[in-house]
């Protein structure tokens, strides 16, 4: 009845031709002087760091602040001043006096003392936020902290730690984000109703780091801009910018185009691609986040070292390592990452179907059993999952796997609801009494505990290991406080809940032109000054 | 006399009628509006308190000390019972206290008013987009019923319908982005014209314009346009399927005939008589439309890292960022009910039947 003319046709076809054959050819290239780094960020909740624990936020705050002690770009396993300039340890060992580096200033203009150092780990105690435990296990409080720790001139620091404590603990404390240095002045001319400046500090940066903050704005960018007077020298690159792009497929498309220098979060599809185009660079180096597998010892069977034993060996580690979390992660079986003191590459387990069933039958369990396996659904828990759901039935363990969000997985860990679980750990500072402490301190079982430490989450009840550990960590002796880790470790991968599994490897693409990104093992060390383009 | 106070009589009721009447009206819809926002903030609190994610996690994270944890539990509130929450939550509400979000560390309605206009920018270009050629669309298909360009039509609503919003994306990315250049990327604007305009709407491109930046204008354009191209087309296959089917109802009816009849040109009883008759329908489907592209473009700000309301309730969702979540749902609730009052307004423009109280 009223049909469409091809005359009609042709015309509307035409009408739509301007549009269709629209076509701005747009340019891509980040500015010179800028490097523009592509990841999700959604985890930053705060840029204060007294407070600041989310790994992005520690990132970004490596680059504000400047430590009282450092681990450098140019050498990540030395420590060295930062602040402080030089330091001493008393007779006692639980004196500490650090000499503030002269001549330094904030970005505000003000000098930089010694006071401010005590202020920033005051606060951190009087805060006691996320991070506060970091301080306060070496015996400090609210109440106590502003005796223990004093500047005693503008350029001396002391601090007096009650908690006995070997002094490279303390010493490697000092290179974390608790020990991160504050403008006190600047900061407490914005304090509000005496919350030492945290709401403002959350959203604004007080430093004397390589970088000030420009502006954070949640689930879209972080932008950063250098500090031409920092005391290591202007960064090569005069602004940051972290942009928030959290779908893989988007970062491949930017990285390519030149609209980003740097993708933090390809795939391992999305890398493949990438290998052949000459303008982009992939770089991979040693992470220091541990994968494993953890087991509630509530679980019935689980509860005999003989069948713990036989999961370990009922998991192909080396078969996932090879297939889908190739060059993204490695076999590492101990609790340590390689790269920390007192690391060793100790694997002892490998797929061995025919033990573990002996194993099985001499724990009483000759069919085998049924046990849940709850993983979150990022990458790669959902596959490292059902690679271990088929190599356990192999043993007749039936695995369920249960899937959910990462903090519903957490928090079925934390109150030991769960049988067993695919998780990841990172360490919160560069020594080892950081993994250590988490993953041996078991001699309280009670609920709710002091602290939901490893062992009490499997319900491994472990005082002698514990006490073991507690005497690593007040060792003086270097040589043999990393025996007694080495020690610990295999104790603790042979019988533990835990099945260790992967260490990860940093998997970098970038811009070619791109140069000195730095190998940190972890955010501390994700330092941008030394990055420059050609 | 009786006469006179009969019309004064008439004249007195149906003053206080004409005045009465709007006002229960009023008084009705405030009290349906009240009761649908109560009822959304129950159940969305509801969904917040029972989902298996521990708000405390999401702010003190996996390692922070069990003092640590229980203090921040009590300052959430957790430790009073259920209904002294909820009862908290509404007086905070009504006093304009959405709370803090977690994710953000600032104000719920600081974050809302931060996001919302991209939202905004991005649906009304993909609204305009659905409505400029979904409508054409849909009344060609009618007019054209079971010959090609009805098939075409059909075709591309089905692909509209079925094709994953999230996969079209990254497609439309890698074609007009990465192989063509025609557009420009993921965010809202290059690194290069970063801060360059200061906000006043939020929308980008208005505020360039406003500013005088050109350059700034075009940039924010080659963000946008791509999606709310595919936006766009999503909302243009729905408009277009229900345009066809309203125009093949009128199509059908006898007035039409009567009008062919009566010698009126094809393209008049098409495009005035006929889709005159649908507008009213139109509106329904247009006003759900826009508001189900204002919440409902999660994927795509998600593929093109479009910092909107949808990214940010995403966001909070996973992040168990209750205040941000429920100050997000009130938001889109809001929407809704204000878009419901205007698509009755607009019914009452394009329908005079419907301005009569009966």
């Amino acid at each position: 009845m009223f049909k469409l003319t091809r005359r009609q046709a042709l015309a509307a076809f035409s009408a739509m031709a301007p549009v269709a054959t629209w076509s701005p050819k747009v340019e891509a290239a980040t500015p010179r002087d800028a490097l523009v780094i592509a990841k999700s960020i959604d985890d930053i909740i705060t840029l204060d760091p007294g407070e600041c624990y989310e790994l992005t936020g520690i990132e970004i705050c490596t680059n504000l602040y400047d430590r009282i002690l450092r681990y450098e770009a140019d050498d990540l396993s030395k420590m060295v001043g930062g602040i402080a300039e030089s330091w001493e340890v008393g007779a006692d060992g639980k004196t500490y006096t650090f000499k503030i580096r002269p001549g330094q200033k904030f970005m505000s203009g003000n000098a930089v003392t010694a006071e401010d150092c005590a202020w920033s780990l005051q606060r951190v105690v009087i805060m006691n936020k996320t991070s506060g435990f970091l301080l306060t296990q070496f015996g400090w409080n609210k109440d106590n902290v502003k005796e223990l720790v004093k500047a005693t001139s503008p350029d001396t620091l002391v601090i007096n730690v009650p908690a006995a404590f070997a002094p490279t603990l303390v010493l490697n404390m000092m290179t974390s984000i608790v020990a991160s240095v504050v403008d006190m002045k600047t900061a407490l001319a914005n304090e509000k109703d005496g919350d030492l400046a945290n709401a403002w500090l959350k959203t604004n940066s007080a430093s004397s780091g390589a970088y000030k903050l420009v502006a954070w704005r949640p689930n879209e960018s972080v932008t950063l801009e250098a500090n031409p007077a920092f005391r290591l020298g202007a960064p090569k690159l005069r602004r940051v910018i972290m942009r928030h792009v959290p779908e893989p497929g988007s970062q491949r498309l930017q990285l390519e185009r030149g609209d980003i220098d740097v993708a933090r979060g390809l795939t391992p599809d999305q890398l493949t691609p990438l290998a052949a185009n000459k303008d982009i660079r992939v770089e991979s180096f040693p992470g220091a986040n541990n994968f494993y597998a953890i087991m509630n010892l509530k679980h019935g069977p689980l509860a005999d070292v003989r069948v713990r034993r036989a999961v370990k060996m009922l998991v192909d580690y080396q078969a996932m390592a090879n297939t889908f979390l190739k060059d993204r992660f490695f076999v590492h079986q101990t609790f340590l990452p390689i790269g920390y003191f007192g690391a060793t590459p100790y694997n002892p387990f490998k797929l061995d179907v025919e033990g573990a069933k002996r194993l099985l039958a001499e724990a009483g369990y000759p069919n085998g059993f049924e046990v849940r396996l709850s993983a979150n659904t990022n990458n790669p828990f959902p596959q490292i999952a059902q690679a271990m759901q088929q190599t356990m039935a192999l043993g007749g363990i039936k695995v369920t796997i249960a899937s959910g969000d990462a903090r519903q997985v957490i928090g079925e860990i934390r109150g030991r609801t769960f049988q067993m679980a695919v998780i990841s750990w990172a360490p919160d500072y560069f020594d080892p009494h950081t993994n250590a402490d988490f993953f041996v301190q078991g001699e309280d079982m009670s609920d709710p505990p002091k602290a939901r430490t490893g062992p009490w989450r499997a319900s491994w009840l472990i005082p002698e290991l514990t006490a073991e550990m507690r005497k690593a960590a007040q060792e003086l002796d270097g040589k043999k406080r990393e025996q007694m880790y080495i020690e610990l470790q295999k104790k603790v991968t042979d019988e533990g809940p835990y099945v260790w599994m992967f260490q990860n490897n940093w998997v970098i693409a970038m811009r070619s032109n791109l140069q000195g990104y730095p190998k940190g093992l972890f955010e501390d060390q994700f330092f941008y000054r030394t990055i420059s383009k050609t | 006399m009786s006469a006179a106070t009969s019309g004064a009589g008439h004249t007195v009721g149906g003053v206080a009628r004409r005045i009465v009447a709007p006002l229960r009206r009023l008084g009705a819809l405030l009290f349906s509006v009240a009761l649908t926002f109560l009822g959304l903030t129950g159940v969305t609190f509801a969904i917040g308190r029972f989902m298996p994610i521990d708000p405390v996690i999401a702010i003190v994270g996996d390692k922070a000390s069990q003092e640590t944890y229980d203090r921040v539990y009590r300052e959430l509130g957790l430790d009073q019972p259920v209904l002294v929450q909820y009862g908290t939550y509404l007086g905070k509400i009504a006093r304009g206290d959405f709370g803090n979000s977690v994710m953000t560390a600032r104000p719920v309605l600081e974050d809302l008013v931060r996001v919302f206009p991209a939202t905004i920018e991005l649906a009304f270009l993909a609204l305009v987009i659905g409505v400029v050629l979904g409508i054409p669309f849909g009344v060609i298909a009618a007019t054209n019923r079971g010959r090609w360009p009805d098939q075409i039509v059909r075709f591309m609503s089905l692909v509209g319908y079925s094709m994953p919003v999230f996969w079209l994306g990254l497609v439309g990315l890698l074609l007009f982005y990465a192989k063509l250049g025609w557009v420009e990327g993921p965010g809202r604007l290059d690194v290069a014209f970063d801060d360059i305009v200061a906000p006043v709407t939020g929308m980008l491109t208005i505020d360039a314009l406003m500013a005088g930046e050109g350059d700034v204008f075009a940039n924010a354009l080659g963000h946008l346009v791509l999606p709310a191209s595919i936006l766009g087309f999503l909302s243009l296959a729905y408009i277009a399927r229900m345009t066809r089917s309203f125009m093949l109802a009128q199509l059908e009816q006898e007035y039409i005939l009567a009008a062919l009849a009566k010698g009126l040109s094809p393209w008049r009883i098409i495009w005035v008589h006929a889709l005159g008759n649908v507008w009213v329908q139109l509106v329904t489907v247009i006003a759900l439309t826009f508001g189900s592209l204002l919440e409902g473009a999660v994927l795509t700000e998600t593929v093109f890292a479009w910092p909107g309301l949808g990214l940010y309730m995403k966001n909070s969702l996973f992040a168990a960022d209750l205040n941000a979540v429920l100050g997000g749902t009130l938001l889109i609730g809001a929407i809704y009910i204000l878009l419901n009052m205007l698509s009755d307004l607009v019914y009452a423009m394009v329908d005079p039947r419907a301005r009569e109280p009966n």
